[in-house]
């Protein structure tokens, strides 16, 4: 049996490092996940794991440490945050390229410019297409228990694909929440032995990784990585269900709450989730058939899912902590209206841009997307799709 | 102890022919040098983008008989720095038995080196990785068409450092990386050149040295090249071994903190010797604009030299 304890996001991030207890964490600290590497070293100091940390210079070098390491035959992890995670754009790519199961723990930051060390999605939505499945968890728990799901779904042979463990910056790394922390031996018997797959320190099976790859291959190449998602969303659900049976806490690829008989659906991911789930509770209480689609579970897109879970609703809202500059919307509604259209569902939608660098989401204000999502579906449409939520204008 | 010749043939070919690099390019040269000076214990190379990179592995194929890992052009000390924290685990675990002591080398061009890959490297000794970071010095960015690099020299005319009517080539000097390396207080720095016997052992012996030591070594080879150099293809070892007679690249090392000389030209020849071997300079050898920078190129080659001779112990 698990303990309940206090504990932030970081810390949580860390403690689940130790229980893997990874061959090695190349780290570069960036606010606001600092913290859990700064605990992680301290457990390396201290003897509590057997991880070779190396404590790089720039989180480049900590990604491409990352991926030879895992290529050379270790298990790995890593955390960051916004402009690191920015820094380390071009290696995310080739780790997924590489088929590295690299777990990358990610602090949801705004981007710069300018400078904002607070939470949004931006970090995290601008590799959105590099190759990673991509976690998002809502609160302390969901960034610990992601974390060990993450190793398992990232190393599965039919995958081999690096996963994120996205938790928001400071709302959720630097909360103190009531968790369950499962005991070291479950972690570790949940999460295995890694498993080297072609590890370049077999010196006796030598061969080329990285090699230049030009028109007459990278074509296929990159349809043979294409291959993998699929698989990717398989094991996502099914480490998530095996998670449950051993924990008791199940996850899926969407994490529906009040869904099912649900008019009005607010569609989130991160944090607002948590939010958005106590003002569905308080329009229920007045009547109100509302309802939160929190999708945990980014990359792979799990479109069909998404597409069936919309498909009773009358209208949909989308929280998007990240602007699609130039795009004319967040970051998640373009995927959720393709989801839609897939299955030709056509839906009043409104898709609703909020907290942008830890700008404050409030009840009130899921209330008023709420207020507004009812007149749009009893117009059954709007001229005004695209929102701005408190926004000084 | 140095190899014999005898010794260095002995030792598993780990670069094979049939690789894409032109035809009197110093860097497989070197690359076969340094891998036969790792005598017979297991090699695992990292390399950055760049010319040695691009030619060695063209998929399907690769001229790599070695575990041999490419990601990206800035980051090969990274890389290898992430197989070596590798490596060490496995050691740990038993994996690798305890007498087996790896190889694990990074080759680099200049600008995987002095330029966007100068983090890494400095990141990477300072974190004592076990490794060899071999620095395949041609003075330019070739690989894409000779652009400057900070190692391409004073007055050298390349594609964004051209000869022009008014600019006579790259503006500035190019920049001391051994020293910089040096500065780093690792194991083994060495400054080395594929050049004409018997030149040429003192980069074997190098090499040797900084396989053996643990801890990082960093190697910077000169490496001419006849594309960007502008030179026939049959002179490499001989412009290499003009350019350490003219002291224009001195070879010495650092061993342990100790500075050896490496070789001393009997006669120390003048910078022009070197520059009229080769067409990148070829704007130099007429003018008065071209005498000018001739002997401003001669009194930095001077000054360096004096420098390396009093860290070395010789003036």
């Amino acid at each position: 049996m698990g303990k309940l304890i206090p504990m932030e996001g970081n810390q949580a991030v860390a403690e689940a490092m130790r229980q893997i207890n990874p061959d090695v964490v190349a780290a570069y600290p960036i606010t606001p996940s600092t913290e859990a590497v700064q605990i992680f070293a301290r457990f390396v100091a201290d003897g509590l794991v057997d991880t070779n940390y190396v404590a790089v210079e720039s989180e480049h070098s900590a990604m491409s440490a990352c991926i030879a390491a895992s290529l050379a035959g270790a298990r790995v992890m890593n955390v960051t945050a916004a402009q690191g995670l920015a820094l380390m754009w071009e290696m995310l790519y080739i780790a997924a390229s590489m088929r590295t199961p690299v777990v990358l723990s990610v602090a949801n930051r705004a981007l710069s410019g300018n400078i904002n060390i607070h939470c949004d999605h931006s970090d995290a939505m601008g590799a959105r297409d590099a190759g990673w499945i991509q976690l998002w968890g809502e609160n302390v728990q969901e960034a610990y228990d992601n974390l060990i799901q993450a190793v398992v779904i990232g190393e599965r042979r039919d995958v081999r694909l690096p996963v994120m463990n996205n938790y928001d910056g400071f709302l959720v790394s630097h909360s103190y929440e009531l968790m369950e922390l499962e005991e070291d031996a479950a972690v570790r018997e949940f999460v295995g032995e890694p498993v080297y797959v072609r590890p370049m320190l077999d010196v006796s099976n030598p061969y080329t990784v990285g090699a230049l790859d030009l028109w007459d291959f990278y074509h296929e190449h990159k349809r043979g990585q294409w291959e993998a998602y699929g698989p990717a969303k398989q094991a996502v659900v099914e480490v998530g269900q095996a998670f449950g049976e051993r924990f008791g806490r199940y996850y899926g690829l969407l994490d529906p709450y009040y869904l099912d008989d649900a008019d009005l659906v607010i569609v989130a991911l991160g944090s607002t989730a948590g939010t958005i789930k106590d003002v569905v509770e308080q329009r229920r209480e007045r009547g109100e058939k509302a309802g939160l689609l929190k999708i945990r579970c980014f990359r792979p897109f799990p479109l069909e899912e998404v597409a069936d879970a919309l498909s009773s609703a009358k209208a949909v809202a989308v929280m998007d902590r990240a602007a699609g500059f130039g795009s004319g919307w967040g970051t998640v509604y373009p995927e959720i209206l393709t989801a839609l259209y897939h299955k030709g569902l056509v839906l009043p939608t409104v898709d609703y841009i909020y907290g942008l660098g830890g700008r404050m989401i409030l009840p009130e204000e899921i209330h008023q997307v709420y207020d507004e999502l009812a007149q749009v579906a009893a117009a059954g449409g709007t001229a005004e799709p695209l929102r701005w939520l408190g926004v000084r204008v | 102890m140095p190899k014999s010749i005898k010794q260095l043939t002995e030792a598993p070919q780990r670069i094979t022919g049939g690789h894409r690099l032109c035809p009197g390019c110093a860097e497989p040269t070197i690359v076969r040098q340094v891998l036969m000076a790792a005598g017979d214990r297991p090699i695992i190379a990292a390399n950055a983008t760049g010319c040695l990179e691009v030619s060695s592995s063209v998929f399907p194929y690769t001229a790599w008989k070695i575990p041999w890992i490419h990601l990206a052009f800035e980051n090969a000390a990274a890389v290898i720095a992430g197989v070596e924290a590798a490596y060490q685990q496995w050691r740990r675990k038993g994996l690798i038995a305890p007498d087996v002591r790896y190889g694990l080398v990074a080759f680099a061009g200049d600008g995987g080196t002095y330029d966007i890959g100068l983090q890494a490297l400095s990141g990477m000794a300072e974190r004592w990785h076990d490794c060899v970071f071999v620095c395949l010095n041609n003075e330019a960015y070739m690989n894409t068409g000779v652009q400057r690099s900070s190692a391409t020299p004073y007055g050298a005319n390349t594609t964004t450092s051209p000869a022009g009517r008014v600019i006579p080539g790259k503006p500035v000097h190019r920049k001391d990386l051994t020293m910089i390396m040096a500065a780093h207080d690792i194991p083994y720095v060495a400054q080395v050149a594929p050049a004409l016997p018997p030149l040429w052992r003192h980069l074997i012996n190098a090499a040797e040295k900084a396989f053996e030591y643990e801890g990082p070594a960093f190697l910077n080879v000169l490496s001419p090249c006849p594309l960007g150099w502008i030179h026939d293809s049959s002179r490499t070892p001989e412009i290499a071994k003009l350019a350490v007679d003219t002291c224009f690249w001195p070879i010495y090392e650092v061993d342990h903190g100790a500075w050896k000389l490496l070789y001393k030209p009997k006669e120390k020849l003048p910078i022009e010797a070197y520059l009229e071997t080769q067409g990148r300079f070829r704007h130099l050898m007429r003018g008065d604009q071209g005498a000018q920078v001739r002997k401003e190129m001669q009194a930095w080659v001077d000054y360096k030299w004096e420098q390396v001779l009093k860290l070395c112990g010789e003036a």
